[in-house]
């Protein structure tokens, strides 16, 4: 084995010592998605932390060999519930992304990707909008169908039909960040700040509506402040901290000006990314650390926020058995998972039946429905066949990312449940109400 | 080695997806949960028992040594390639076959973690008792190997009483079965045999566990004590007053301080110790036992006692203890832990010799374990960068087996003898008795082709082996010794 001094340098960051926590127990084995579908070691936690120490020794070079079972890793953090040392695997994972992986981006494909994701779409929303428009047309105006037709199916690559099936339909309107408020009718409690994001408000538009009427029926005044920007989850995951922590030093000011009670979001992998800022950032920034932190203590999912209000019980039943996955940056990285199920269990009529394993990722992660296509088409598989023997009329989870990733599941195993976040329930059961 | 031909017969047999060769990738097949290390030549995981069977003929064809891994959560080196060669990951075969609620029996494949037989079987109000603090990850095949305990093996026993049967791969490649439904088996229990063997034996394929009715009460405690000494006291007279609790077990100061360090559990900073008592049954008996536990306690000057009916609560309670071994990591970098076990009377005496062991050593010790059956797991914290540190911790250790042996104890309640208790073998054993052990392996392995280098001391004292390991691993590795 040749033994490269070059890597004695690589992973010496502050914090990475915490590898060093780990003290190959296993008990993290049965969380981890990837290894509960290869059962290979290298795509397991604890695999993934002895490639790092490994690596940092010198014992091994960070080849493609090695950095595969990086990259086959979901960030999903699952494991980081598992250890009972305390072993921070995500943000492990994020600063080896950062050392090794982001760096050297190989293939052309992962490079285009990259390129486009990270540096053009997130960092600069009104391109993403630009597309997103283009999409919408693209499914409304017929041409979706037509392309769908079979002749053309059969000549174009195979991953671009894979691709092209997997684009989410665009629902409703889009949402973005104004300088409007959308007051409460109600009596008024606060105000709050809600993040548009970049996905959400494209693809998700009637999930921002509804947590706007949510939250005005529950007295709240709600601003979606100008300037904003995407939180920067996927370039921290890919390892591209420099970018992600200039748009974190954009939404803690424009959030900190906007005059609100509290920051909340709608999209679990944003609430983690935007709650643990602070890894982002340092005294360099330009930045202080107390806006830091009086930004991530104002931050909640949404779901968090609404069991700390005297939540308003609908008035009418909504007849209705469903079932709930948690989703990973919820449950896992900001350790949300009674909420959720409370505000399920105080809407009347709905009966929650408990998904096995709902605490294992959907494969959806991010872009790893993309770059990872055939793990994460396994796990939604595997996820798939457990929602289906709940026999629930619907599902409902709390991240745009699971959304969709379940819907195309309902859609290749033809069923026609809808998936919701939990305040479209939440809407659904006030709107019925106002209707009698 | 690297070895192209058997490299490509094993690829034959299993797919050249399920065999992993590069070095890059073996790396991680060197550790279980113990300090041990060795990597194999080469991982196959294998999907049936015909594949199995198929491997290890190869591998007697070929004099080649193998070794079978769950999970690697073993505590003893158990599943560590230490003579290289074939190591079969048993990690793709988790399936459940079959669940006999009316018969009380699961028939699952080797792979299956623990807590999964008893997540199936919960809709029949049924699970498998047998619980390892590794619980969550450890394998069954696992568990027959080291014939598991865990803290509630006090009242219902261990592995052993839960397992029935199980198919079996010998070294050659034939598939037997051993034991079976119903209990009562007629000859030799080589069922009995098999279990504790380490995967010495044979490779378990199939195994028949056991069902047990959930009781319909479980009532969950926790007594504070100032003092360790008050709170051993308490076990022997829990035990003397014969009330066998489901589980009592035992976490010391310094083990709650690391628990607490690493994820804060509630446990309380400043108490002696504390000891978890599990009691079940109906509700007449769970309340008489309840009264009688809590008057042994105050007589004792208990400072507070909690306790909880609810899952919920209770399961909070325990997670401090089943994620304790590992929490020790936010303490120090080095933990020896040593798996004697004593007569609960001399509980309070051995305690007090283990303390002054480490104390003249200048030596921490922290005590988490299950007082009920006396299987102690003092763990002595160290720091492998200290010059001459990981040989003092050793010599502790091994001052401590004296004195369980001496005490009227044994080496090993339940993480096995593997490659770190092997050379203690002989404070128990004649050389008599071990050529006996020698030549009940040999009648199942005749090459002692399976997991060489186990449970038969060699010579080479741990002391010895200690400055190899420091010196060939990075000084910054932190193993727990557990
Ligand atoms: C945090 C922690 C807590 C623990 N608590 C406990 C506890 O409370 N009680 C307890 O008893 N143990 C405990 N252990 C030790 C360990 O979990 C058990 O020994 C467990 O049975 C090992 O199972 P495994 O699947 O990880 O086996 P491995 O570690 O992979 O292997 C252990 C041995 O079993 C053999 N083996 C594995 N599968 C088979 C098979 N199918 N056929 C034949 N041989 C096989 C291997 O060759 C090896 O010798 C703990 C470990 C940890 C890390
Ligand atoms: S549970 Fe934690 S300490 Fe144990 S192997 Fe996994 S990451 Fe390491
Ligand atoms: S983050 Fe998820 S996929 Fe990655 S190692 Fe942890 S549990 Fe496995």
């Amino acid at each position: 084995m040749t033994i490269s001094k070059v890597s004695n340098t690589l992973l010496l960051e502050p914090g990475m010592e915490d590898m060093y926590k780990c003290v190959h127990c296993g008990l993290c084995l049965s969380a981890c998605p990837t290894y509960l579908t290869t059962g290979r070691e290298m795509e397991s936690p604890r695999g993934r932390i002895a490639l790092m120490k490994a690596v940092k020794e010198s014992r091994i070079e960070p080849s493609s060999r090695v950095i595969s079972h990086w990259e086959s890793c979901l960030q999903c953090r699952g494991c980081e519930t598992a250890c009972p040392s305390g072993v921070p695997f995500g943000f492990l994972m994020e600063q080896t992304k950062a050392e090794l992986i982001y760096p050297q981006k190989t293939s052309l494909k992962q490079r285009f990707l990259h390129f486009s994701v990270f540096k053009l779409l997130f960092p600069a929303l009104p391109l993403l909008y630009v597309l997103g428009t283009l999409v919408k047309f693209y499914q409304k105006s017929g041409l979706q169908r037509i392309l769908r037709s079979r002749i053309v199916t059969k000549v174009a690559p195979s991953s671009l039909v894979v691709l092209e099936n997997q684009l989410p339909a665009i629902k409703g309107n889009f949402f973005s960040a104004s300088t409007k408020i959308y007051p409460t009718k109600e009596k008024k409690q606060g105000t709050v700040g809600l993040l548009s994001g970049c996905v959400m408000p494209l693809f998700q538009g009637p999930i921002m509506e509804a947590t706007v009427r949510v939250l005005n029926r529950n007295g709240f005044d709600v601003v979606s402040p100008p300037g904003q920007g995407c939180c920067g989850a996927l370039n921290v995951h890919a390892g591209e901290r420099e970018r992600a922590s200039k748009m974190a030093i954009n939404n803690i000011e424009v959030f900190l000006k906007a005059n609100v009670d509290k920051i909340l979001t709608v999209s679990a992998g944003c609430g983690s990314t935007m709650k643990e800022y602070q890894n982002l950032l340092d005294k360099s920034s330009s930045i202080s650390s107390e806006d830091v932190s009086t930004f991530v203590s104002m931050t909640q999912d949404i779901t968090e926020f609404l069991v700390s209000i005297p939540l308003s019980v609908p008035k009418t039943a909504l007849s209705m058995k469903v079932t709930y996955q948690d989703s990973c940056h919820l449950a896992h990285a900001q350790k949300i998972t009674k909420a959720p199920r409370e505000i399920l269990q105080s809407i009347p009529g709905i009966e929650l039946v408990e998904l096995k394993d709902s605490l294992i990722c959907c494969g959806a992660a991010g872009t790893y429905q993309i770059v990872q296509k055939d793990l994460s088409t396994k796990l939604l598989s595997k996820k798939m066949a457990t929602i289906i023997e709940t026999k629930a009329d619907a599902v409902v989870t709390a991240n745009p990312g699971c959304i969709i990733q379940i819907e195309n599941g309902i859609k290749q195993n033809d069923l026609n449940s809808p998936v919701y976040h939990i305040v479209e329930l939440l809407d659904l059961a006030y709107s019925t109400e106002s209707k009698i | 080695m690297y070895d192209e031909p058997l490299v490509s017969s094993l690829k034959s047999i299993v797919g050249s997806d399920f065999v992993i060769c590069h070095p890059d990738d073996l790396i991680v097949y060197e550790y279980d949960g113990s300090v041990d290390k060795a990597i194999p030549d080469v991982v196959v995981l294998p999907e049936t028992t015909a594949q199995i069977s198929s491997i290890l003929s190869l591998a007697h064809e070929k004099n080649i040594p193998v070794v079978c891994r769950g999970a690697g959560t073993g505590l003893s080196g158990g599943s560590i390639a230490t003579h290289g060669g074939v190591q079969i990951s048993l990690s793709r075969m988790t399936r459940i076959l079959e669940i006999d609620p009316l018969n009380l029996t699961a028939l699952v494949e080797p792979g299956v973690i623990n807590l999964d037989i008893t997540k199936a079987v919960a809709k029949h109000s049924l699970y498998y008792s047998p619980d390892p603090s590794s619980q969550k990850s450890c394998t069954i095949g696992g568990n027959v190997a080291e014939n598991a305990g865990g803290p509630h093996c006090l009242k219902y026993g261990v592995t052993t009483n839960h397992v029935l049967g199980m198919e079996v791969v010998l070294e050659d490649g034939k598939v037997v079965e051993l034991g079976g439904y119903p209990e009562a088996q007629p000859g030799y229990d080589l069922r009995g045999a098999f279990i504790g063997g380490e995967g010495t034996l044979g490779i378990a394929t199939k195994v028949l566990v056991r069902l047990s009715r959930k009781p319909s009460i479980t009532r969950t405690f926790m007594a504070i004590f100032a003092d360790l000494d008050s709170a051993s006291t308490a076990v022997t007279q829990i035990i003397g007053a014969r009330i066998v609790p489901a589980a009592l077990e035992m976490i010391d100061a310094l083990a709650i301080k690391a628990i607490e360090n690493a994820r804060p559990m509630g446990y309380p900073r400043d108490a002696g110790a504390v000891l978890l008592i599990e009691i079940e049954g109906l509700a007449e008996d769970v309340n008489e036992e309840s009264e009688a536990i809590t008057s042994i306690c105050e007589e004792l000057g208990v400072r507070e006692i909690r306790y909880s009916e609810l899952a919920e609560e209770r399961e909070r309670l325990w997670a401090g203890r089943k994620g304790a071994f590992a929490a020790l990591g936010s303490l120090a970098p080095n933990y020896y832990l040593v798996d004697g076990v004593v007569p609960r009377t001399r509980l309070p005496d051995v305690l007090q010799k283990i303390a002054k062991i480490c104390s003249d050593l200048d030596l921490p010790v922290a005590n988490v374990f299950h007082a009920g059956d006396g299987n102690l797991h003092p763990l002595i914290a160290f720091d492998e960068r200290q010059p001459g540190s990981s040989a003092k911790a050793l010599q502790a250790g091994e001052a401590i087996l004296e004195l369980c042996i001496e005490a009227g104890g044994v080496l090993t309640g339940e993480h096995g003898v593997g490659i770190e208790k092997k050379e203690y073998m002989p404070l128990m054993f004649t050389p008599d008795d071990l050529s006996i052990m020698k030549a009940f392996k040999q009648a199942f392995s005749p090459k002692s082709l399976l997991n060489p280098g186990k449970i038969f001391p060699d010579g080479k004292k741990p002391t010895q082996k200690a400055s190899i390991r420091v010196g060939s691993f990075s000084t910054t590795d932190s193993d727990v010794w557990i």
